[in-house]
């Protein structure tokens, strides 16, 4: 899926929603998993992330108004590769991550999601459509660059992080 | 669709999740594909109270009580006859079973085959990692034979079997493949799966990151299904004996008639029954 | 031991022939008959290993009193041919005054034990007398005859071959006429047994059951209505018998595609609001220990009737013994309370199975049932159970009010937590064999299994089980203490004895896990002398008490396994001389 055409309020507000509402609940899981694996560091800041994503979906609200917002299942979506843009790669965790590799992840998403706004924007033939989706693409980008300051913090670690001198547990 | 007339369902996907957090390593497809059976189940607008997630042992096994719906953690390899017996006396519920690759295809194998014969109405989710991850990385029954490991160092030598084969084989009723890195498109095949009659088997490629690190890379490997499903088991057979493994979507969906035999109805009181005995 | 009187109360005899004569067809004839003519019975039968075709035999017990164990002697046998006959030599006592009937002109292949012995001997040519009969067979001459020597009203044979042969048509049930007749006839040439009086007065209440049947029976009664099981010999009659009955009464039979699977859809049909059952033998019960485990730490009621049979491994599966006994108090993986019991006759397959749903369903455990071959397979002329009100009664779960939590495994004085029916709102929980805490999320701390081990023994341990324990008859000093089908002769050897010097009691357990500890020390108190009696090779029930109560040093034992029942005789011997040591 290479042009993207959202032509209508409804069906853009709904994306916006459930991306920033995917990506929400997604680093509020992610959290949770830290938190199982004793890396608190990691666990505390995708919280941060996930309260800031929950306060996006607050203001898309706002926006919308009285705008109906449409159910989209969730496969019917106008992603590119199925997936909301925003929503990380699972695959990517992992349990000795650093917050070097968290916002790495995270502006990963944040890239995506600017693109896919502003892929929007230069496509629709909707004026509210496009200056909203102009508008949200703006944040994330603001996004990015307030990730990248954070990132500045925590420099890539050596090679060796995930380093685990025991071996994995038995369970079951 | 029309995104305008679509009514939201009554449950959103969290709903359908408990508050016991997962202990799966980061990373695990498994988390993913909990995800897409939540999606699914909100899509179909079942109540919570009205749908059981039946499992065996392992990591994925682990799946029914992260969500909130009923549940029934059982032993390894035993989730089919498990939640076949829980269908027939209940029509009524909705029953998902989640499985692994080795309590599904090892342990459980034998029942794997007679669920798919007996066509009772219920969604068997196994989510194949190649791996037993639970016992810390043995090879499964879909195992390449020549992936070192410490049980059989190596490789097990043995050429892997075919899940999908062995269901069409045997009888299943719908037959798809999904990966947990696809988790919308999963949900919509477990939606599918779930509204078909009879066995419905799903196997989903879910990696194994701690024990098969190499299965990060089955993200550039799947690829959607060239062809729509078939409901001719012959073409179905072809295409499932020549398929690479990672071609994804519904492959097969059949007539078949779902086995439920009738409960409740009585027609005879049990002293009509000791009638018989009496001289 | 029943030498043969005139004033007779049971006669005992053997119908036997090969190669499809069809001697259990007759023999299962004759207790129709003889229950119409107000007579009680008990048929087992014994037959060779071929499918079909192979020599069988008839095992009757005919009696004016209701009738509790094999006979120590047989007064008559008929033997249609003696084809491999020598088979049953073990399981057929025979004294100088048995009536040995059989074919003279086959009279090469007559045994060795049966023409060597000092029993009386007729000749009677069944082959050529049927040939003479347009349509007749040597099985019902030799009904025929059996009929006149004993006894046995004519009407009440016509009526039971009408019976037995209404979908055959007029023209077969003329011919067997035919044939009984002249079996008759023929009867007044051979030697006499003795006759068994006919009976007057009440025969109402009355049933002709086995006890494979009446397990079924019990568990229906009992509530159950979901059964998945895989066939086992000798517990398939169960599944044969309550597979229409289940449908007649709403519920519904499932073949399993192996007993992993059975015990499993059970547990299934069970957790989802069902009474289940599952029945199987010993192999079968091997395969299901560790989810009948699963049952116990998931409270989930479920019952397990394993119909014994002669072991190890497939060992003799068409004869009884009590050596699954160990199994079933101790194969489940961990500290795993549960109910075991033990019907200990035909008629107690009624009620002890019926029972062991109540059980079950009350304590939310699994629940096994204890019979064995000489019960399941064997039918009888039995009075009417009892009605009882013992029905699953499951405490449930109601949606918790508003704030208020479910918790499945909830901590209570009894144990016994209510248990949600998936459909109820508000209630949804995750059943686990992994150990858990009251909500059922999985947990291995020692706190929360300490607590739930403590709760799911106190569901058994303080259950009040009435009466039921034991079932006691007798007076004496010296006490008989055994369980299952070592019931019947143990019982009819006390019979015997009755206001003698050696009048003797007996206690036959029915609960066997929990062990009755107390109920049994108070019901042995004063015993001068313990018997026990139990049909095993290792002495399993005699460990088992040894690990329970303290048993008097001198306890004597008589233990023999499979696969000859044990007979009255064996242990009125035993009461009067004393284990020979
Ligand atoms: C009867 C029995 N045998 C062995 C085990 C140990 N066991 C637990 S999980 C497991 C394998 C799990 O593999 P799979 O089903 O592929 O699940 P995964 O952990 O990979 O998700 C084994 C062998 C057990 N719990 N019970
Ligand atoms: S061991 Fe493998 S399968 Fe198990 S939780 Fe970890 S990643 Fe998942």
């Amino acid at each position: 899926m290479s042009t993207l055409d959202i032509n209508n309020i409804g069906e853009f507000l709904a994306h916006a929603h459930a991306l920033e509402a995917e990506a929400a609940s997604q680093y509020a899981d992610l959290a949770e998993q830290m938190e199982v694996h004793n890396n608190t560091e990691v666990a505390e800041l995708f919280h941060k992330l996930a309260e800031i994503e929950g306060k996006h979906i607050g203001k898309i609200d706002d926006k919308a108004g009285d705008t109906p917002i449409p159910h989209i299942p969730p496969w019917e979506y106008k992603w590119e590769g199925g997936q909301s843009p925003e929503a990380v790669v699972d695959m990517d965790a992992h349990y000795m991550m650093t917050p070097h590799h968290a916002l790495r992840m995270s502006l990963k998403a944040e890239e995506r999601a600017a693109d896919f706004f502003q892929r929007i924007a230069d496509n629709t033939t909707d004026e509210e459509v496009r200056s909203l989706s102009a508008e949200m693409a703006e944040e994330e980008r603001d996004h990015i660059k307030w990730l990248n300051e954070w990132l500045k913090k925590y420099p890539e670690p050596e090679n060796g992080w995930d380093e685990d001198m025991d071996p994995p547990m038995l369970q079951e | 669709m029309t995104a305008e007339t679509a009514l939201a369902p009554k449950h959103s996907p969290r709903d359908y999740k408990s508050d016991i957090k997962p202990v799966w390593c980061p990373g695990c497809g498994d988390y993913s594909v909990l995800g897409s059976i939540t999606k699914a189940f909100s899509e179909l607008n079942l109540d919570p109270e009205n749908v059981a997630v039946i499992s065996g042992i392992g990591c994925s096994s682990r799946i029914p009580a992260y969500t909130d719906c009923y549940g029934f953690h059982g032993v390894h390899g035993r989730s089919l006859p498990l939640a076949a017996g829980l269908k027939v006396a209940r029509p009524d519920m909705t029953v998902l079973v989640a499985s692994g690759d080795g309590d599904g295809f090892s342990i459980g194998g034998n029942h794997f085959m007679h669920a798919c014969r007996r066509n009772v109405d219920l969604t068997y989710v196994v989510m194949d990692n190649r791996v037993y991850g639970m016992t810390k990385g043995q090879a499964s029954p879909t195992t390449e034979p020549d992936w070192d490991n410490a049980l059989t160092p190596g490789g097990s030598g043995i050429s892997p079997f075919r899940p999908l084969v062995i269901a069409l084989a045997a009888g299943a009723n719908f037959i798809a493949r999904g990966f947990s890195g696809d988790q919308n498109g999963t949900a919509k095949l477990l939606k599918e799966a779930i509204e078909h009659p009879g066995f419905s088997f799903v196997q989903i490629l879910s990696p194994c990151v701690t024990f098969r690190p190499d299965q990060k890379t089955w993200k550039d490997d799947v690829h959607d299904a060239a062809v729509d499903p078939t409901d001719e088991i012959g073409r179905a057979a072809r295409r499932l004996m020549t398929d690479d493994g990672f071609n994804t979507g519904v492959l097969y969906k059949g007539e078949r008639e779902a086995f439920q035999p009738p409960i409740g109805e009585a027609t005879a009181t049990v002293a009509d029954l000791e009638g018989k005995f009496a001289l | 031991m029943n030498q043969p009187t005139d004033n007779t109360t049971s006669i005992s005899l053997v119908l036997a022939g090969s190669g499809g004569s069809g001697v259990i067809t007759a023999g299962n004839m004759l207790l129709a008959a003889a229950a119409k003519a107000g007579w009680y019975g008990l048929m087992t039968r014994s037959a060779g290993p071929q499918i079909r075709g192979g020599e069988a035999a008839a095992l009757l017990r005919l009696s004016s009193e209701p009738v509790s164990a094999q006979p120590d002697r047989y007064d008559l046998i008929i033997a249609l041919d003696w084809l491999n006959f020598e088979r049953f030599a073990d399981e057929i006592p025979l004294d100088k005054d048995t009536v040995i009937i059989g074919d003279a002109s086959a009279a090469k292949k007559t045994p060795a034990f049966v023409t060597e012995g000092p029993a009386r001997r007729g000749d009677i040519d069944f082959k050529s007398m049927s040939k003479a009969i347009p349509g007749g067979r040597p099985n019902m001459i030799a009904l025929g005859t059996i009929g006149a020597l004993i006894g046995l009203p004519e009407d009440a044979l016509d009526a039971a071959l009408s019976d037995a042969l209404a979908k055959r048509g007029e023209d077969a049930i003329a011919a067997s006429r035919a044939g009984a007749e002249a079996g008759r006839a023929i009867a007044a040439e051979m030697p006499a047994t003795p006759k068994l009086p006919t009976p007057e007065g009440e025969k109402a209440g009355r049933w002709l059951i086995s006890g494979n049947e009446a397990a079924g029976l019990g568990a229906i009664r009992g509530g159950v209505r979901f059964v998945a099981a895989y066939p086992i010999t000798p517990a398939t009659e169960i599944l044969e018998w309550m597979s229409p009955a289940l449908t007649k009464v709403g519920g519904v039979l499932v073949q399993a595609e192996d007993e992993l699977a059975s015990i499993n859809m059970a547990i299934g049909g069970s957790y989802g609001g069902v009474p289940a059952l599952t029945a199987t033998s010993g192999p079968g019960l091997a395969l299901m220990t560790e989810a009948i485990g699963l049952a116990v730490a998931s409270e989930v009621p479920v019952v397990i009737v394993d119909v014994m049979r002669g072991g190890p491994s497939t060992g003799i599966p068409t004869k009884s013994e009590q050596s699954d006994l160990n199994m079933a108090l101790y194969a489940l993986p961990g500290d795993a309370p549960h109910i075991v019991v033990a019907p200990n006759s035909i008629r107690d397959c009624v009620f002890t199975t019926q029972w062991s749903v109540h059980l079950a369903e009350a304590m939310q455990t699994p629940a096994i049932v204890l019979s064995d071959q000489a019960l399941g397979q064997a039918k009888s002329v039995i009075a009417a159970p009892a009605d009882i009100a013992f029905f699953a009664q499951r405490e449930t779960a109601t949606t918790p009010a508003e704030g208020e939590e479910y918790q499945r495994y909830a901590v209570t004085a009894s144990g016994v937590s209510p248990m949600a029916v998936p459909g109820t709102p508000g209630c949804a929980y995750t059943a686990d064999g992994l150990e858990h805490n009251p909500r059922g999320t999985p947990s291995g701390g020692a706190k929360d299994h300490h607590i739930q081990l403590d709760k799911r023994q106190r569901k058994t341990d303080d259950f009040d089980y009435g009466q039921h324990w034991a079932d006691q008859a007798g007076e004496g000093d010296t006490v008989v203490l055994t369980w299952g089908s070592c019931t019947g002769p143990v019982l009819e050897a006390l019979d015997n004895l009755a206001g003698t010097e050696q009048s003797a009691r007996m206690v036959s357990m029915r609960l066997l896990m929990p062990a009755p500890k107390e109920q049994l020390a108070n019901a042995l108190e004063g015993a001068k002398r313990v018997i026990v009696v139990e049909q095993t090779h290792s002495g399993q029930f005699m460990g088992y008490l040894r690990a329970n109560i303290d048993l008097p040093k001198n306890v004597e034992h008589h233990c023999t396994p499979g696969p000859l029942p044990i007979r009255p005789g064996d242990i009125e011997t035993l009461i009067k001389e004393g284990t020979p040591s």
